[in-house]
């Protein structure tokens, strides 16, 4: 059994809150160059610079990308061989959301309630998704979440029937819908199988893996890279102001399902995609 | 009062009158120079009751632009942090009211309602698209910022904010020209 204090596990995550909201990710600024090669409206191209503009600003003066510095989603993937010692997993990654946020001059953005809707001020709490896995490290990964295009994630149970083709037309359904609302360019997370809260949980956790890189399972690659080219024709572009660039990725993650169900998920993202791992 | 520069940008300054929204066509690129008031969700929400109640606003928004945004806090010696705009279409429940009162245009991202579509032409008034997301270079243009209402509220207080040049570009007209459906029909390929 390995011992990780639980002060190390705050530390990883206010570092990671600070560095998520000033450095968008490589894989964001290179997917920002691949468009401006092949966006042909003016004003999509304009809004892709003022873009990569923007990251290399939040870079230098360690101001946040966006002022929605998002409500930290956070997936844990815990060794079981791994002990936190000296308190709570959960407490230590709010508490590493708390310093990040207050001393890193980022957005409080979470109210307590639904109801009352009051600030917690500090950003907390996080999203967390503890996963536990073989081996003796604790792995850390944080995607502050904007709300614009959180607020148009969608889920649908599809019928068996409806299969492969209706899977496309939903994805491409909601990357429509979501349209100038989410800020274009758009990565998407796609989840599907498993059952509601599975089909949900595989949308997001998609989101982690490198924009540009190929999925592992070369059927879903082929699909990924269906979608994003019809997306890429809805004309909605960076901004919305019309343009080719609407979605920078679509990402896949699949599960094995009931005889009865198809359940799609689709996280939507926004330009400001920012995520950020560790592994202690 | 609006001029068109050398560059083809067109200079805003508030308060606009009714011929300076009817002069705005979706499409158009412009720099603001002058007062902005920030109120999102929150601030909208209150300002809504004391308008059925006949009382009066902590602002006057007649000729006046609203901007969609909570800012993230300043660095010590800066006058913000990030401050790129919300989306839109949260407040349109409120926004055709305070057109009524004659504000004359709004500032976010996003697709409005039928309803603030309407009121744009009703009212003569515009919506304008900053860059969402750009809320780092966007804070470059803000040069002075006090809250002026609801404190209690955090990053959803209502903000007066001083800009110079601060760049958007019209989304919707008051002679129902709206720069997304353009933008789609222009570059759609199915």
């Amino acid at each position: 059994m390995r011992d990780i204090h639980s002060s190390s596990v705050t530390d990883a995550v206010k570092k990671l809150c600070m560095e998520a909201n000033y450095e968008l990710e490589p894989d964001m600024l290179r997917a920002f160059d691949r468009a401006l090669q092949t966006e042909r409206s003016a004003a999509g191209r304009q809004v892709l610079q003022i873009l990569k503009d923007n990251a290399e600003l939040a870079r230098t003066k360690k101001i946040p990308y966006c002022q929605d510095t998002g409500f930290v989603v956070c997936f844990v993937e815990l060794g079981q061989d791994v002990h936190v010692a000296g308190g709570l997993l959960g407490d230590a990654i709010n508490e590493g959301v708390r310093q990040g946020y207050t001393e890193g001059y980022l957005r409080a953005s979470i109210v307590r309630s639904p109801f009352d809707r009051v600030n917690t001020g500090d950003n907390t709490p996080a999203v967390i998704h503890v996963e536990v896995v073989p081996g003796a490290a604790l792995k850390i990964q944080i995607m502050p979440k904007g709300g614009g295009c959180e607020n148009r994630s969608k889920y649908k149970m599809l019928t068996p029937a409806e299969g492969v083709e209706g899977v496309k037309a939903w994805v491409i359904e909601c990357i429509k819908t979501a349209g100038p609302d989410a800020c274009p360019p758009l990565v998407a997370g796609v989840g599907i199988g498993g059952t509601f809260e599975k089909a949900a949980l595989l949308s997001k956790k998609a989101l982690f893996r490198e924009l540009g890189s190929p999925n592992p399972d070369s059927t879903v690659d082929a699909l990924e890279k269906e979608l994003l080219d019809r997306a890429n024709r809805l004309g909605i572009g960076p901004q919305g102001y019309g343009g080719d660039t609407t979605a920078l990725g679509i990402h896949i993650l699949t599960y094995p399902c009931h005889i009865t169900s198809l359940p799609v998920a689709v996280t939507i993202e926004c330009h400001a995609h920012r995520h950020k791992e560790v592994s202690l | 009062m609006i001029t068109t520069a050398a560059d083809g940008i067109k200079d805003i300054t508030p308060p606009l009158t009714d011929a300076d929204a009817e002069s705005l066509k979706a499409g158009d690129r412009v720099r603001i120079t002058g007062v902005l008031y920030t109120a999102r969700d929150a601030a909208h929400g209150r300002l809504l009751p004391l308008i059925e109640a006949g009382k009066p606003l902590p602002i006057d928004v007649r000729g006046q632009i609203i901007y969609y945004t909570g800012p993230s806090p300043a660095r010590p010696g800066e006058v913000v942090g990030s401050i790129g705009p919300t989306t839109a279409s949260r407040m349109d429940k409120y926004t055709p009211t305070l057109y009524g009162l004659g504000l004359k245009g709004t500032i976010g991202k996003g697709s409005r309602s039928q309803p603030v579509k309407d009121a744009l032409t009703s009212h003569k008034a515009v919506y304008l698209g900053a860059i969402g997301g750009a809320g780092a270079v966007l804070s470059r243009f803000v040069k002075k910022l006090e809250i002026v209402a609801y404190e209690d509220l955090g990053t959803e207080a209502i903000r007066r904010l001083e800009v110079e040049g601060f760049p958007a570009i019209v989304i919707n007209d008051c002679h129902g020209g709206d720069l997304y459906q353009n933008g789609v029909k222009q570059f759609a390929r199915d």
